[in-house]
């Protein structure tokens, strides 16, 4: 799916990485949990998260997420844009729920991350 | 290639620039035209030890080492140690405090997460004085 079309499904607002929108990502991850994003994580993947503070952008930094897409109307500070922005990760905020946002993505063909467990 | 090495500082409870270093790590190891999955592997590994000198030692550093067949990222700290490395390795398991899992953090997958990204890892600690973890990647 293109991200283009994930930031059109929720409705989103696009906080940096505009001229990112065209790239593909194969799966989707909901998730406040940094550690199970590093541990489980694969491939072109785009993060749907509530938590706003640096770490998410270290995290989508090391495991190469694409996107990050902050739910729940949570809006980041700037610091962590400009962040997002040096590591060529697309940002967007959506006013829609963790559930509600996932539910709408996976339902237009947007798989999940498989783990074991 | 010669041997390659770098070293950079981690202060405790500097959750504003923790993963500068492993940041720093993963650009020199795209410089020196690395493999892509091996700088991922790296890249985690690395930036799940940062996270651990960060939350639950006083300090420390991590250093890096690249030679023509190698990449090692040596993660020492000084603190508390830990008392029960065994369970610490156990998924799930974490001393961390609520401040750090409110952070997205202490979910207990640190340890078992770098383990599962390197080659070799070893975890030594004396209790009381600190931790230090190799590990290992093949290039």
């Amino acid at each position: 799916m293109k991200i283009n079309e994930i930031k059109e499904l929720l409705c989103a607002e696009i906080l940096c990485g505009e001229e990112l929108l065209g790239c593909e990502v194969n799966y989707a991850f909901g998730s406040d949990l940094m550690s199970d994003v590093l541990a489980y994580v694969k491939g072109q993947t785009v993060l749907l998260t509530g938590l706003t503070n640096t770490q998410v952008i270290r995290t989508a930094e090391m495991a190469e997420l694409n996107a990050v897409i902050f739910v729940r109307g949570k809006r980041p500070d700037q610091d962590l844009v400009t962040l997002a922005r040096e590591n060529n990760i697309v940002l967007m905020m959506t006013r829609d729920t963790l559930y509600t946002a996932s539910g709408k993505l996976y339902c237009k063909g947007l798989d999940g991350v498989q783990i074991e467990c | 290639m010669d041997l390659i090495q770098y070293s950079f500082n981690v202060e405790k409870d500097d959750f504003d620039r923790a993963g500068e270093a492993s940041s720093n790590i993963k650009k020199i190891l795209r410089q020196l035209g690395i493999d892509g999955a091996i700088i991922r592997r790296i890249a985690i590994a690395t930036y799940e030890a940062e996270i651990n000198i960060v939350i639950h030692s006083l300090g420390g550093k991590i250093d890096l080492e690249v030679d023509p067949k190698s990449i090692k990222v040596i993660a020492e700290d000084r603190g508390p140690g830990i008392a029960n490395i065994e369970l610490a390795m156990q998924e799930g398991y974490s001393t961390a405090s609520d401040k750090v899992r409110e952070m997205g953090f202490g979910a207990g997958m640190g340890l078992p997460n770098m383990k599962k990204c390197s080659d070799k890892f070893e975890v030594e600690s004396v209790f009381g004085k600190g931790t230090t973890i190799k590990m290992v990647m093949y290039i």
